[in-house]
């Protein structure tokens, strides 16, 4: 493996602007060689804001100018990158680089470049990659790297400060059990709270994880064999949703993801879970809600530590691509501080890196309700926990096993028993030998 | 001379008819079977997978989402095909008179059909809202609600929305069909029924009604495909939520096989489906072979 150049990172601290110009000025020699004529096509799912995008096509820009090598970006939106992406595995042509979510480079691990020189050298350089990103990052089947991290869409608790103040909480709670209680204080305040129990793909599987994993539960064991939701745990957990549906808004049910944007705005609702788009949105359209808004991570339960669901994102490249060393390079371009600190710092706190040296961003303490979800990744539990990434875990997580389970038990007013025992059963199609 | 060699014998009519057999054997055929092959098969997104025989099927029969949505699939076409039809055929009939600007009555009719169904469907997901629509909005202005509508947000009352909203987009589809039915009916035989003195009621069912059978009968069955395969309105608006219980076959076996991964599982769901649509396929081509 060739040894990465040590670069002393410019862009820290000193904002956008400085951290744009100084990239621009740095020309150095490609750590990993483009092959000759090489062009990359990457697949990726479309900016959660403009700046984003924006930043993303001028980053590209520059690593075309340094290398010679043009790159085609295709954004689409982020729940159509999976059939995209298993399509071109399945065809074995297609796009070179995709930045797909989740257990999506663990779906056809085989079909992978080794990316560990990109992901070692990235980690080596920046502090190193938080526990979970290693999890999907790293395939224990295939014995490397088969991905590059590239952060996710953290989500926190988003509340409404004086409604809380109201509701007799000054601080904000750290336990399950307080934040029942701060939302049956809300609801009796006139300001029910609302968590989604539709078929929501971010917010709805995001929130029910953590509540699943903070009372000890979990889908299958570490055998990724064993199927271990219709145990008491759950049924704790079923019991304590069940209890906080309660305190919820009608038509929860119904949500997907932008419906608890909406409410919380509309002030119909006082707590949700969610990335920082609510506040951003208040910010532009609402701000005096923006100035009442803050954020919370996710109450920790009997568990006794941090098990936050969120969006994940990595970049991975097909063995069909005729550029893997140019692919490898724009990866390792893009992740790095020239680049991904501009890059982080204009998206306002949608995207965490999964990169540890990125928490030094301004952009977590420019503005202090976004400090919450800088540290989202090292709060973060992998999908399919504690199984292994793969197949599996990513069909329960699109078939909403463990949301659904929830939903039954409150919404379509199944027993706790009988909604874990449903989706101990499906569990178990799913993860048939 | 050559020329000559092509027109006798079965050559030319053969030739002519490769391009049809080729389009409609690749485009049509090909793929319908590969997609019922891979219902027997454990494949997954990324893993070709192994022949498991009815094993898919078997699984199917015992999974309590699949009964949901096997009874969801006949409610929704069932339901919404005959509100659909009595509907239409009310509209038509109206459209049928010539009343002042009866053309732009007749184009308004159409939107419903024309919007693209993702957009109608947002529409929809926007009247439906738990927290926004205007129907719960306008309720509670009136004083007969003092709360919003859960629309979608429990079982049933999610199911009959979704139907609702079927039915308006699918209404123009009839009216459209039998407007054109309307009018190719004779003046005459309304005119005679007139001087014979019949009502109006009896003139509809004994003559208008008598006539536009068989019509009513192609537009049926291929309401009844629409409707059987409907997917956008479902997955723009609940996903197949809440909890599974709005799935239709199509919805379910997109959610297993394409985001879930599961190729073969899903390819057995749709393969739910056709005994339904060849028997449907068959009656429409039956009825139509009757009519010529």
């Amino acid at each position: 493996m060739r040894k990465i150049p040590r670069r002393t990172v410019l862009g820290w601290g000193l904002g956008v602007a400085a951290g744009r110009a100084l990239g621009q000025a740095a020309k150095v020699e490609p750590v990993f060689k483009p092959e000759k004529d090489a062009s990359l096509r990457l697949l990726r799912w479309s900016g959660f804001v403009k700046s984003d995008e924006e930043l993303w096509k001028a980053n590209t820009k520059k690593f075309t100018e340094a290398t010679g090598v043009p790159v085609s970006v295709e954004y689409i939106t982020w729940e159509d990158v999976r059939p995209k992406a298993a399509l071109a595995a399945n065809l074995g042509t297609g796009p070179d680089i995709i930045m797909g979510w989740y257990d999506d480079p663990h779906i056809y691990p085989q079909k992978l470049v080794d990316v560990s020189d990109v992901a070692e050298g990235l980690g080596k350089q920046l502090g190193g990659w938080y526990d979970v990103a290693r999890t999907y990052g790293y395939s224990n089947r295939m014995r490397h790297w088969i991905a590059v991290p590239v952060g996710g869409t953290v989500e926190c608790l988003t509340y409404r400060t004086s409604w809380t103040k109201e509701a007799g909480f000054d601080e904000f709670p750290r336990s399950p059990a307080d934040l029942l209680k701060l939302a049956r204080a809300l609801k009796a305040k006139g300001h029910p709270v609302g968590f989604a129990l539709g078929h929501a793909v971010g917010d709805g599987n995001n929130w029910t994880h953590w509540v699943l994993w903070t009372f000890g539960g979990k889908a299958v064991e570490k055998d990724s064999k064993t199927i271990a939701i219709a145990q008491k745990p759950s049924l704790e957990a079923i019991a304590y949703v069940q209890e906080l549906y309660a305190q919820m808004v009608p038509g929860v049910g119904s949500w997907l993801d932008p419906n608890n944007n909406r409410a919380f705005l509309a002030g119909e609702i006082s707590l949700t879970n969610n990335g920082i788009s609510i506040y951003y949105a208040a910010k532009k359209d609402f701000p005096q809600i923006a100035e009442d808004i803050n954020h919370s991570p996710f109450p920790i339960g009997p568990v006794g530590r941090a098990t936050e669901l969120a969006n994940f994102s990595q970049a991975f490249i097909f063995k069909h691509s005729r550029f893997p060393n140019a692919a490898k390079e724009y990866i390792r371009f893009m992740l790095s501080p020239d680049q991904a600190g501009p890059w982080v710092d204009a998206m306002n706190g949608y995207v965490t890196p999964a990169l540890k040296q990125y928490q030094d961003l301004p952009v977590w303490t420019k503005d202090p309700k976004a400090t919450p979800f800088r540290d989202g990744i090292a709060r973060m539990q992998h999908n399919g926990y504690a199984g292994e990434p793969g197949q599996q875990a990513a069909a329960a997580l699109a078939e909403f096993i463990v949301l659904d389970m929830f939903a039954d038990a409150t919404v379509n007013g199944m027993s706790a028993k009988d909604a874990a025992a449903r989706a101990e059963n499906r569990l178990r199609r799913i993860y048939r030998g | 001379m050559r020329g000559l060699s092509l027109d006798r014998g079965p050559l030319l009519p053969t030739l002519l008819l490769v391009p049809s057999a080729v389009l409609l054997g690749g485009l049509l055929a090909f793929p319908l079977v590969l997609g019922v092959l891979l219902g027997f098969k454990d494949a997954t997104i990324g893993e070709a997978g192994n022949f498991i025989g009815l094993d898919n099927y078997r699984y199917l029969l015992t999974d309590p989402v699949l009964r949901i949505t096997a009874l969801n699939t006949a409610l929704y076409t069932l339901v919404t095909v005959v509100f659909k039809l009595a509907l239409g055929l009310a509209l038509a009939l109206i459209l049928n008179q010539r009343f002042a600007g009866y053309r732009f009555w007749r184009s308004v009719l159409l939107l419903p059909y024309v919007v693209p169904t993702v957009l109608s469907a947002f529409a929809w997901w926007w009247i439906l809202d738990p927290q926004f629509s205007f129907i719960s909005w306008g309720l509670i202005r009136l004083g007969i609600l003092d709360q919003h509508v859960n629309f979608l947000g429990s079982a049933w009352l999610a199911r009959a929305s979704l139907m609702v909203a079927n039915v308006w987009r699918g209404i123009p589809f009839f009216t459209v069909g039998y407007l054109a039915g309307l009018q190719s009916i004779p003046k005459e035989l309304h005119e005679a029924a007139a001087i014979d003195g019949a009502s109006g009621w009896r003139t509809f069912w004994e003559i208008t009604w008598l006539l536009l059978l068989p019509l009513t009968t192609i537009l049926t069955i291929f309401s009844a495909i629409f409707t059987f395969t409907d997917f956008q309105l479902i997955w723009t608006i609940t996903r197949g939520g809440p909890a599974n219980a709005t799935h239709l076959f199509v919805t379910l076996a997109y959610q297993r096989a394409i985001p879930g991964g599961a190729l073969g599982e899903g390819a057995a769901i749709a393969g739910f489906t056709l005994p339904f649509l060849a028997l449907l396929a068959w009656a429409a081509l039956d009825a139509l072979r009757r009519q010529a």
